[in-house]
Protein backbone atom coordinates (compact mmCIF):
# COMPACT_ATOMS: atom_id res chain seq x y z
CA UNK A 1 0.00 0.00 0.00
CA UNK A 2 1.67 3.12 -1.00
CA UNK A 3 2.88 5.41 2.15
CA UNK A 4 0.62 8.91 2.63
CA UNK A 5 2.57 12.30 2.95
CA UNK A 6 -0.42 14.00 4.18
CA UNK A 7 0.03 15.99 7.34
CA UNK A 8 3.62 13.84 7.71
CA UNK A 9 6.22 17.11 7.85
CA UNK A 10 6.53 19.88 7.90
CA UNK A 11 8.47 23.27 7.46
CA UNK A 12 10.62 23.76 10.26
CA UNK A 13 12.91 26.88 9.85
CA UNK A 14 13.17 29.25 7.34
CA UNK A 15 16.71 31.14 6.73
CA UNK A 16 17.76 33.82 3.92
CA UNK A 17 20.45 36.31 2.77
CA UNK A 18 20.18 39.66 2.34
CA UNK A 19 18.80 39.76 -1.24
CA UNK A 20 21.03 41.97 -3.61
CA UNK A 21 22.11 42.64 -7.01
CA UNK A 22 26.19 42.31 -6.20
CA UNK A 23 26.53 40.15 -3.50
CA UNK A 24 30.38 40.44 -3.62
CA UNK A 25 30.81 36.33 -2.56
CA UNK A 26 30.65 32.87 -3.86
CA UNK A 27 27.09 31.17 -4.06
CA UNK A 28 28.31 28.95 -1.55
CA UNK A 29 28.79 31.11 1.00
CA UNK A 30 25.09 32.55 0.26
CA UNK A 31 23.98 28.86 0.39
CA UNK A 32 25.96 28.34 3.83
CA UNK A 33 25.06 31.23 5.07
CA UNK A 34 21.02 30.24 4.40
CA UNK A 35 21.77 27.08 5.40
CA UNK A 36 23.25 28.47 8.99
CA UNK A 37 20.09 31.07 9.45
CA UNK A 38 17.76 28.41 8.66
CA UNK A 39 19.22 25.89 11.17
CA UNK A 40 19.08 28.76 13.94
CA UNK A 41 15.55 30.08 13.20
CA UNK A 42 14.89 26.54 13.95
CA UNK A 43 16.37 25.66 16.99
CA UNK A 44 18.14 22.77 14.95
CA UNK A 45 21.63 21.58 15.60
CA UNK A 46 23.71 21.45 12.21
CA UNK A 47 25.19 18.12 13.20
CA UNK A 48 21.33 17.16 13.17
CA UNK A 49 20.94 17.53 9.49
CA UNK A 50 20.66 13.97 7.24
CA UNK A 51 19.40 15.12 4.44
CA UNK A 52 19.60 17.64 1.90
CA UNK A 53 18.38 18.95 -1.81
CA UNK A 54 18.80 22.17 -4.27
CA UNK A 55 18.45 22.47 -7.86
CA UNK A 56 20.65 21.37 -11.27
CA UNK A 57 21.47 24.80 -11.58
CA UNK A 58 22.27 25.08 -7.91
CA UNK A 59 26.54 25.62 -8.31
CA UNK A 60 26.56 24.39 -4.95
CA UNK A 61 27.44 20.42 -4.06
CA UNK A 62 25.68 19.12 -1.29
CA UNK A 63 28.86 17.69 0.53
CA UNK A 64 30.56 21.39 -0.04
CA UNK A 65 27.42 22.72 1.50
CA UNK A 66 27.37 19.95 4.66
CA UNK A 67 31.65 20.47 4.95
CA UNK A 68 31.36 24.54 5.55
CA UNK A 69 28.39 24.41 7.45
CA UNK A 70 29.11 21.19 9.36
CA UNK A 71 26.32 19.15 8.70
CA UNK A 72 25.52 15.52 10.11
CA UNK A 73 26.21 11.87 8.36
CA UNK A 74 23.76 12.35 4.83
CA UNK A 75 21.57 9.73 4.02
CA UNK A 76 19.93 11.31 1.35
CA UNK A 77 20.60 14.09 -1.11
CA UNK A 78 19.45 14.72 -4.40
CA UNK A 79 19.07 18.02 -6.90
CA UNK A 80 15.89 18.58 -8.80
CA UNK A 81 15.57 19.41 -12.31
CA UNK A 82 14.15 22.64 -14.42
CA UNK A 83 14.92 26.12 -13.18
CA UNK A 84 11.72 27.71 -11.17
CA UNK A 85 10.02 24.22 -11.74
CA UNK A 86 12.36 23.03 -8.88
CA UNK A 87 10.99 24.71 -6.05
CA UNK A 88 8.17 22.78 -4.88
CA UNK A 89 10.24 19.44 -6.30
CA UNK A 90 12.88 20.04 -3.37
CA UNK A 91 9.71 20.17 -0.45
CA UNK A 92 8.12 16.96 -2.00
CA UNK A 93 12.07 15.34 -1.82
CA UNK A 94 12.45 16.36 1.39
CA UNK A 95 8.75 15.22 2.31
CA UNK A 96 9.31 11.59 0.84
CA UNK A 97 12.62 11.13 2.90
CA UNK A 98 10.77 11.83 6.26
CA UNK A 99 7.84 9.81 5.53
CA UNK A 100 9.95 7.01 4.47
CA UNK A 101 12.88 7.60 6.78
CA UNK A 102 15.20 8.10 4.54
CA UNK A 103 16.32 11.28 6.43
CA UNK A 104 15.11 12.65 8.77
CA UNK A 105 15.70 16.70 8.93
CA UNK A 106 16.44 17.89 5.33
CA UNK A 107 17.82 21.02 4.38
CA UNK A 108 16.50 22.39 1.23
CA UNK A 109 18.03 25.45 -0.70
CA UNK A 110 19.19 27.60 -3.54
CA UNK A 111 21.41 30.49 -3.96
CA UNK A 112 22.83 32.32 -6.73
CA UNK A 113 24.08 35.08 -7.30
CA UNK A 114 21.69 35.81 -10.47
CA UNK A 115 22.31 39.04 -11.09
CA UNK A 116 25.80 39.93 -10.71
CA UNK A 117 26.98 36.39 -11.60
CA UNK A 118 25.21 34.26 -14.61
CA UNK A 119 22.67 36.69 -15.30
CA UNK A 120 18.78 34.31 -14.90
CA UNK A 121 17.24 36.77 -17.66
CA UNK A 122 19.29 35.80 -19.67
CA UNK A 123 18.96 32.35 -20.46
CA UNK A 124 20.81 30.19 -22.74
CA UNK A 125 22.54 33.12 -24.35
CA UNK A 126 25.08 32.54 -21.55
CA UNK A 127 26.26 29.35 -19.55
CA UNK A 128 22.16 28.28 -18.47
CA UNK A 129 22.14 24.53 -20.54
CA UNK A 130 22.24 21.80 -19.01
CA UNK A 131 21.92 18.23 -20.52
CA UNK A 132 19.42 18.99 -22.67
CA UNK A 133 21.39 21.49 -25.15
CA UNK A 134 20.08 19.68 -28.49
CA UNK A 135 16.27 21.05 -27.01
CA UNK A 136 17.48 24.25 -27.25
CA UNK A 137 19.07 24.34 -30.29
CA UNK A 138 15.54 24.38 -31.86
CA UNK A 139 15.64 28.23 -30.31
CA UNK A 140 18.88 29.45 -30.32
CA UNK A 141 20.11 30.11 -33.82
CA UNK A 142 16.50 32.21 -33.96
CA UNK A 143 17.66 34.51 -30.91
CA UNK A 144 15.39 32.93 -28.90
CA UNK A 145 17.67 32.75 -26.00
CA UNK A 146 15.65 34.29 -23.05
CA UNK A 147 12.77 32.81 -20.28
CA UNK A 148 10.69 36.02 -21.31
CA UNK A 149 10.71 35.09 -25.26
CA UNK A 150 9.37 31.81 -24.22
CA UNK A 151 7.29 32.82 -21.72
CA UNK A 152 5.60 35.10 -24.24
CA UNK A 153 4.83 33.00 -27.04
CA UNK A 154 2.43 31.35 -24.85
CA UNK A 155 1.25 34.04 -22.69
CA UNK A 156 0.76 35.75 -26.05
CA UNK A 157 -2.19 33.63 -27.13
CA UNK A 158 -4.04 32.99 -23.43
CA UNK A 159 -3.89 37.27 -23.93
CA UNK A 160 -5.35 37.57 -27.05
CA UNK A 161 -7.84 35.06 -26.79
CA UNK A 162 -9.02 36.73 -23.64
CA UNK A 163 -8.56 40.57 -24.05
CA UNK A 164 -6.27 40.37 -21.27
CA UNK A 165 -4.93 44.44 -21.56
CA UNK A 166 -2.01 45.81 -19.74
CA UNK A 167 -4.11 47.05 -17.22
CA UNK A 168 -4.74 43.40 -15.98
CA UNK A 169 -0.95 42.52 -16.16
CA UNK A 170 -0.28 46.52 -13.95
CA UNK A 171 -2.53 45.08 -11.74
CA UNK A 172 -0.68 42.03 -10.38
CA UNK A 173 2.43 43.93 -10.86
CA UNK A 174 1.09 46.68 -8.64
CA UNK A 175 -0.56 44.71 -5.94
CA UNK A 176 2.95 43.22 -5.27
CA UNK A 177 5.20 45.56 -5.01
CA UNK A 178 2.44 47.29 -2.83
CA UNK A 179 3.32 44.25 -0.67
CA UNK A 180 6.91 45.01 -1.19
CA UNK A 181 6.73 48.50 0.26
CA UNK A 182 5.87 46.50 3.77
CA UNK A 183 8.93 43.86 3.33
CA UNK A 184 12.31 45.59 4.02
CA UNK A 185 13.99 42.43 2.20
CA UNK A 186 12.33 43.14 -0.73
CA UNK A 187 14.04 44.16 -4.11
CA UNK A 188 10.94 46.96 -4.30
CA UNK A 189 11.16 48.14 -0.56
CA UNK A 190 10.62 52.02 -0.89
CA UNK A 191 10.21 52.31 -4.72
CA UNK A 192 6.49 51.92 -4.95
CA UNK A 193 5.04 51.51 -9.06
CA UNK A 194 2.26 53.48 -10.30
CA UNK A 195 -0.10 52.63 -13.00
CA UNK A 196 1.36 55.41 -15.42
CA UNK A 197 4.97 53.94 -14.40
CA UNK A 198 4.14 50.89 -15.63
CA UNK A 199 2.76 52.00 -18.57
CA UNK A 200 5.64 54.34 -19.52
CA UNK A 201 8.31 51.81 -18.68
CA UNK A 202 10.34 49.82 -21.18
CA UNK A 203 9.21 47.24 -23.46
CA UNK A 204 10.76 43.34 -23.10
CA UNK A 205 8.64 41.76 -25.86
CA UNK A 206 5.29 43.04 -27.29
CA UNK A 207 2.92 42.42 -24.66
CA UNK A 208 5.61 42.78 -21.66
CA UNK A 209 7.47 45.75 -19.80
CA UNK A 210 10.03 45.52 -17.69
CA UNK A 211 7.48 45.19 -14.31
CA UNK A 212 5.86 42.17 -15.90
CA UNK A 213 9.46 40.69 -15.23
CA UNK A 214 10.85 39.50 -12.14
CA UNK A 215 14.05 40.33 -10.38
CA UNK A 216 17.33 38.97 -11.23
CA UNK A 217 18.90 38.49 -7.74
CA UNK A 218 21.76 37.70 -6.07
CA UNK A 219 21.14 35.59 -2.61
CA UNK A 220 19.69 32.50 -0.99
CA UNK A 221 16.97 31.01 0.66
CA UNK A 222 17.36 27.39 3.53
CA UNK A 223 14.00 25.79 4.30
CA UNK A 224 14.32 22.87 6.80
CA UNK A 225 11.51 20.36 6.48
CA UNK A 226 11.28 17.63 9.45
CA UNK A 227 8.45 15.40 11.05
CA UNK A 228 5.17 17.13 11.97
CA UNK A 229 6.23 15.54 15.50
CA UNK A 230 9.46 16.60 15.78
CA UNK A 231 8.81 20.27 14.22
CA UNK A 232 6.40 21.00 17.37
CA UNK A 233 9.59 20.85 19.54
CA UNK A 234 11.58 23.44 17.05
CA UNK A 235 11.58 26.87 17.69
CA UNK A 236 8.89 28.07 15.63
CA UNK A 237 5.26 26.94 14.56
CA UNK A 238 5.53 24.64 11.75
CA UNK A 239 3.61 24.84 8.22
CA UNK A 240 2.56 21.21 7.81
CA UNK A 241 2.61 19.86 4.73
CA UNK A 242 -1.23 18.93 3.58
CA UNK A 243 -0.10 18.15 -0.51
CA UNK A 244 2.93 18.50 -2.36
CA UNK A 245 3.37 17.01 -6.25
CA UNK A 246 5.58 17.46 -9.44
CA UNK A 247 3.84 17.83 -12.64
CA UNK A 248 5.06 16.91 -16.45
CA UNK A 249 2.29 16.30 -18.50
CA UNK A 250 2.15 14.47 -21.94
CA UNK A 251 3.98 17.21 -24.62
CA UNK A 252 5.71 18.64 -22.14
CA UNK A 253 8.86 20.82 -22.80
CA UNK A 254 11.11 22.70 -20.80
CA UNK A 255 10.00 26.74 -21.68
CA UNK A 256 8.81 25.59 -25.06
CA UNK A 257 5.83 23.34 -24.85
CA UNK A 258 4.79 25.47 -27.50
CA UNK A 259 3.06 21.89 -29.62
CA UNK A 260 0.34 20.82 -28.05
CA UNK A 261 -2.86 21.80 -29.49
CA UNK A 262 -4.42 24.79 -26.78
CA UNK A 263 -1.72 27.31 -26.49
CA UNK A 264 -4.41 29.16 -23.70
CA UNK A 265 -3.63 27.15 -20.79
CA UNK A 266 -1.10 25.55 -17.90
CA UNK A 267 -1.53 21.80 -18.25
CA UNK A 268 1.49 20.30 -16.09
CA UNK A 269 -0.28 23.23 -13.56
CA UNK A 270 -3.75 21.72 -13.58
CA UNK A 271 -2.33 18.16 -12.95
CA UNK A 272 -0.24 19.79 -10.00
CA UNK A 273 -4.03 21.40 -8.95
CA UNK A 274 -5.51 17.96 -9.26
CA UNK A 275 -2.83 16.00 -7.40
CA UNK A 276 -2.56 18.61 -4.64
CA UNK A 277 -6.28 19.32 -4.10
CA UNK A 278 -6.91 15.51 -3.81
CA UNK A 279 -3.60 14.52 -1.09
CA UNK A 280 -4.46 17.28 0.98
CA UNK A 281 -8.79 16.51 0.70
CA UNK A 282 -8.85 20.24 0.03
CA UNK A 283 -9.77 22.41 -2.00
CA UNK A 284 -9.76 25.89 -4.21
CA UNK A 285 -12.49 27.36 -1.54
CA UNK A 286 -10.33 26.33 1.11
CA UNK A 287 -7.05 28.18 0.13
CA UNK A 288 -6.56 31.53 2.01
CA UNK A 289 -3.97 32.96 0.52
CA UNK A 290 -0.84 31.97 -2.47
CA UNK A 291 2.46 32.33 -3.84
CA UNK A 292 1.60 31.50 -7.21
CA UNK A 293 4.85 31.35 -9.22
CA UNK A 294 5.42 34.69 -10.76
CA UNK A 295 8.59 35.29 -12.63
CA UNK A 296 6.13 37.14 -14.85
CA UNK A 297 2.72 38.26 -14.73
CA UNK A 298 0.85 36.79 -17.09
CA UNK A 299 1.70 33.24 -15.38
CA UNK A 300 -0.31 34.68 -11.98
CA UNK A 301 -3.55 35.05 -13.85
CA UNK A 302 -3.09 31.81 -15.95
CA UNK A 303 -2.50 29.79 -12.40
CA UNK A 304 -5.77 31.39 -10.85
CA UNK A 305 -7.68 29.33 -13.63
CA UNK A 306 -5.28 26.22 -13.40
CA UNK A 307 -5.99 26.18 -9.77
CA UNK A 308 -10.12 26.99 -10.31
CA UNK A 309 -10.18 30.06 -7.93
CA UNK A 310 -11.75 31.23 -11.34
CA UNK A 311 -12.81 29.86 -14.39
CA UNK A 312 -11.06 29.81 -18.07
CA UNK A 313 -10.29 33.09 -19.08
CA UNK A 314 -11.55 34.96 -15.84
CA UNK A 315 -7.99 35.49 -14.21
CA UNK A 316 -8.15 38.73 -15.63
CA UNK A 317 -11.43 39.77 -14.14
CA UNK A 318 -10.35 38.08 -10.85
CA UNK A 319 -7.51 40.00 -10.41
CA UNK A 320 -9.14 43.48 -11.45
CA UNK A 321 -11.60 42.95 -8.67
CA UNK A 322 -8.70 43.71 -6.42
CA UNK A 323 -8.82 39.75 -5.18
CA UNK A 324 -5.21 39.58 -5.10
CA UNK A 325 -4.71 42.42 -2.92
CA UNK A 326 -3.85 41.71 1.65
CA UNK A 327 -8.24 42.19 1.78
CA UNK A 328 -9.26 40.12 -1.42
CA UNK A 329 -10.25 36.73 -1.61
CA UNK A 330 -6.48 35.61 -2.22
CA UNK A 331 -3.91 37.29 -1.34
CA UNK A 332 -0.64 36.18 -3.76
CA UNK A 333 2.92 36.98 -3.11
CA UNK A 334 2.33 38.64 0.57
CA UNK A 335 5.99 39.39 0.19
CA UNK A 336 6.05 40.78 -3.23
CA UNK A 337 6.74 37.48 -5.12
CA UNK A 338 9.61 37.09 -7.77
CA UNK A 339 8.34 40.50 -9.25
CA UNK A 340 9.19 42.66 -6.18
CA UNK A 341 11.05 40.65 -3.12
CA UNK A 342 13.63 38.68 -5.12
CA UNK A 343 14.08 36.32 -7.49
CA UNK A 344 15.72 32.88 -5.94
CA UNK A 345 14.19 30.49 -8.30
CA UNK A 346 10.80 30.31 -6.13
CA UNK A 347 12.34 28.84 -2.93
CA UNK A 348 11.79 32.49 -1.30
CA UNK A 349 7.58 31.99 -2.36
CA UNK A 350 7.70 28.77 -0.45
CA UNK A 351 9.44 30.51 2.49
CA UNK A 352 6.43 33.30 2.50
CA UNK A 353 3.86 30.52 2.65
CA UNK A 354 5.39 29.24 5.67
CA UNK A 355 5.30 32.63 7.04
CA UNK A 356 1.89 32.90 6.24
CA UNK A 357 0.93 30.11 8.23
CA UNK A 358 3.06 30.97 10.95
CA UNK A 359 1.30 34.50 10.93
CA UNK A 360 4.90 36.32 10.53
CA UNK A 361 4.23 38.06 6.75
CA UNK A 362 5.23 41.20 6.40
CA UNK A 363 1.58 41.44 4.64
CA UNK A 364 0.09 39.12 6.88
CA UNK A 365 -3.85 38.41 5.86
CA UNK A 366 -6.37 38.12 9.01
CA UNK A 367 -6.78 34.21 8.76
CA UNK A 368 -4.98 31.77 7.39
CA UNK A 369 -5.04 28.10 7.36
CA UNK A 370 -4.09 26.90 3.81
CA UNK A 371 -1.37 28.65 1.53
CA UNK A 372 -0.88 27.41 -2.11
CA UNK A 373 2.43 27.41 -3.64
CA UNK A 374 3.52 26.51 -7.07
CA UNK A 375 6.69 26.74 -8.39
CA UNK A 376 7.92 27.72 -12.46
CA UNK A 377 5.65 27.86 -14.97
CA UNK A 378 5.75 26.43 -18.87
CA UNK A 379 8.32 23.81 -17.18
CA UNK A 380 8.10 20.80 -15.20
CA UNK A 381 6.41 22.40 -12.00
CA UNK A 382 5.12 21.45 -8.62
CA UNK A 383 2.38 22.62 -6.24
CA UNK A 384 2.48 22.62 -2.22
CA UNK A 385 -0.18 23.19 0.22
CA UNK A 386 0.64 24.41 3.77
CA UNK A 387 -1.67 24.26 6.66
CA UNK A 388 -1.52 24.77 10.40
CA UNK A 389 -0.55 22.26 12.90
CA UNK B 1 18.73 40.47 -41.43
CA UNK B 2 22.26 40.08 -39.28
CA UNK B 3 24.77 38.59 -40.91
CA UNK B 4 27.27 37.38 -38.56
CA UNK B 5 27.04 36.25 -34.90
CA UNK B 6 24.08 34.45 -35.32
CA UNK B 7 24.71 31.30 -32.65
CA UNK B 8 24.83 28.34 -34.19
CA UNK B 9 22.67 25.11 -33.13
CA UNK B 10 24.51 23.16 -31.30
CA UNK B 11 24.32 19.58 -32.81
CA UNK B 12 24.33 15.80 -32.00
CA UNK B 13 22.49 12.79 -33.13
CA UNK B 14 19.26 13.87 -32.85
CA UNK B 15 19.00 17.31 -34.76
CA UNK B 16 22.54 17.05 -37.31
CA UNK B 17 20.54 15.12 -40.08
CA UNK B 18 17.74 18.24 -40.42
CA UNK B 19 20.39 20.93 -40.20
CA UNK B 20 22.06 19.34 -42.80
CA UNK B 21 18.79 18.95 -44.97
CA UNK B 22 18.21 22.83 -44.47
CA UNK B 23 21.93 23.29 -45.82
CA UNK B 24 20.67 21.17 -48.96
CA UNK B 25 17.74 23.92 -49.01
CA UNK B 26 14.89 21.56 -47.52
CA UNK B 27 12.42 22.01 -44.49
CA UNK B 28 12.14 18.91 -43.03
CA UNK B 29 10.09 16.45 -41.35
CA UNK B 30 10.66 13.63 -39.37
CA UNK B 31 8.56 10.39 -40.33
CA UNK B 32 7.91 7.37 -38.30
CA UNK B 33 8.49 4.47 -40.88
CA UNK B 34 6.45 1.91 -39.14
CA UNK B 35 2.87 4.20 -38.07
CA UNK B 36 4.02 7.30 -40.84
CA UNK B 37 3.13 10.02 -37.57
CA UNK B 38 4.88 13.25 -38.37
CA UNK B 39 6.55 14.91 -35.39
CA UNK B 40 8.59 17.95 -34.58
CA UNK B 41 10.86 19.02 -33.17
CA UNK B 42 12.86 15.83 -34.33
CA UNK B 43 13.61 13.25 -31.44
CA UNK B 44 15.17 9.60 -31.66
CA UNK B 45 11.71 7.30 -31.00
CA UNK B 46 8.39 8.01 -32.12
CA UNK B 47 6.09 8.64 -29.20
CA UNK B 48 2.91 6.89 -31.16
CA UNK B 49 4.59 3.37 -31.36
CA UNK B 50 7.56 3.44 -29.97
CA UNK B 51 9.05 3.18 -33.32
CA UNK B 52 13.51 4.07 -33.45
CA UNK B 53 12.92 3.87 -37.04
CA UNK B 54 12.42 7.35 -39.01
CA UNK B 55 12.76 9.27 -42.25
CA UNK B 56 11.67 12.51 -43.36
CA UNK B 57 9.83 14.40 -46.16
CA UNK B 58 9.91 17.77 -46.90
CA UNK B 59 7.22 19.98 -45.72
CA UNK B 60 5.42 22.17 -48.39
CA UNK B 61 6.02 25.13 -45.97
CA UNK B 62 2.74 26.41 -45.80
CA UNK B 63 0.99 27.29 -42.62
CA UNK B 64 -0.57 29.58 -40.63
CA UNK B 65 1.03 31.53 -37.18
CA UNK B 66 -0.94 30.02 -33.85
CA UNK B 67 1.51 32.22 -31.80
CA UNK B 68 4.43 35.23 -31.97
CA UNK B 69 6.42 37.05 -29.82
CA UNK B 70 8.49 40.32 -30.59
CA UNK B 71 11.92 40.60 -28.68
CA UNK B 72 12.70 44.29 -27.83
CA UNK B 73 15.13 43.22 -25.37
CA UNK B 74 17.89 42.15 -23.99
CA UNK B 75 19.41 42.56 -27.50
CA UNK B 76 22.25 40.16 -28.85
CA UNK B 77 24.86 40.93 -31.41
CA UNK B 78 23.82 39.00 -34.89
CA UNK B 79 19.92 39.47 -34.50
CA UNK B 80 17.98 42.98 -35.88
CA UNK B 81 15.14 43.94 -32.96
CA UNK B 82 12.39 43.79 -33.24
CA UNK B 83 13.04 40.49 -33.35
CA UNK B 84 9.83 38.38 -34.55
CA UNK B 85 9.45 34.90 -33.74
CA UNK B 86 6.53 32.71 -34.91
CA UNK B 87 5.10 29.59 -34.36
CA UNK B 88 3.74 28.20 -37.52
CA UNK B 89 1.13 25.67 -37.86
CA UNK B 90 2.10 23.97 -40.91
CA UNK B 91 -0.65 22.17 -43.23
CA UNK B 92 1.21 18.83 -43.01
CA UNK B 93 -0.71 19.12 -39.22
CA UNK B 94 2.70 20.13 -37.31
CA UNK B 95 3.97 23.36 -35.39
CA UNK B 96 7.20 24.45 -36.22
CA UNK B 97 9.14 27.70 -33.87
CA UNK B 98 10.70 29.57 -36.82
CA UNK B 99 11.80 33.27 -37.79
CA UNK B 100 9.35 36.06 -39.37
CA UNK B 101 10.83 38.40 -42.40
CA UNK B 102 9.69 40.75 -44.69
CA UNK B 103 6.45 41.78 -42.66
CA UNK B 104 6.44 44.59 -40.22
CA UNK B 105 5.88 44.12 -36.91
CA UNK B 106 2.94 45.69 -35.78
CA UNK B 107 1.49 43.91 -38.89
CA UNK B 108 2.00 40.41 -37.06
CA UNK B 109 -1.30 38.56 -36.85
CA UNK B 110 -2.55 35.30 -35.26
CA UNK B 111 -3.80 32.96 -38.27
CA UNK B 112 -1.95 34.75 -41.01
CA UNK B 113 -0.79 32.92 -43.61
CA UNK B 114 2.70 32.71 -43.99
CA UNK B 115 5.13 30.53 -45.70
CA UNK B 116 8.94 29.10 -45.41
CA UNK B 117 12.20 29.96 -46.95
CA UNK B 118 15.75 29.17 -46.70
CA UNK B 119 17.82 32.17 -45.61
CA UNK B 120 21.12 32.17 -45.85
CA UNK B 121 23.56 34.48 -43.73
CA UNK B 122 26.98 35.86 -45.31
CA UNK B 123 28.93 33.80 -43.08
CA UNK B 124 26.65 30.79 -45.41
CA UNK B 125 25.29 29.29 -42.42
CA UNK B 126 21.57 28.65 -43.92
CA UNK B 127 18.42 28.96 -41.71
CA UNK B 128 14.22 27.82 -42.43
CA UNK B 129 12.71 31.50 -42.21
CA UNK B 130 8.94 31.97 -42.69
CA UNK B 131 7.57 35.53 -44.42
CA UNK B 132 3.65 36.76 -45.12
CA UNK B 133 2.54 34.23 -47.84
CA UNK B 134 2.75 35.50 -51.21
CA UNK B 135 2.61 31.67 -53.18
CA UNK B 136 5.96 31.48 -53.79
CA UNK B 137 7.59 28.93 -53.43
CA UNK B 138 10.30 27.67 -51.00
ZN1 LIG C 1 5.30 5.49 -35.00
Amino acid sequence: MAISMKNQAAIAGIGTTAFSKNSGVSELALACEAVRNCLADAGLAPGEVDGLVTYTLDSSDEVEVARAVGLGDLTMFAKINYGGGAAVGLIQQAVMAVTTGAAKNVVVWRAMNGRSGQRMGQGVSGNIISSDLIHWSWYMAYGMLTPVSWVTMIANKYLHKYGVTAGHLAEVAITQRNFALNNPAAAGYGKPLTLAEYLASKKITDRLCIYDCCQETDGGTALLITSAERARDLKQKPAVIRGVTQAATRGQEQMTSFYREELDSLPEMELAAKRVYAMAGLGPADIDAACLYDAFTPEVLMQLESFGFCKRGEGKDFAADGNLRLDGRLPNNTHGGLLSEAYIHGVNNVAEGARLIRGTSSNQPKEVNHVLVSSGVGVPTGALILGRD
Amino acid sequence: MATTGRIKPPLGHDNKWWWDQVAAGTLALQRCSQCHTLRHPPRPMCGECQSLSWDSIPASGRGTVASFTILHHPQFPGYQYPLIIVLVDLEEGLRITAGLSDCDPADVAFDMAVEAYIHEDADGFRIPMFRPATGRKI
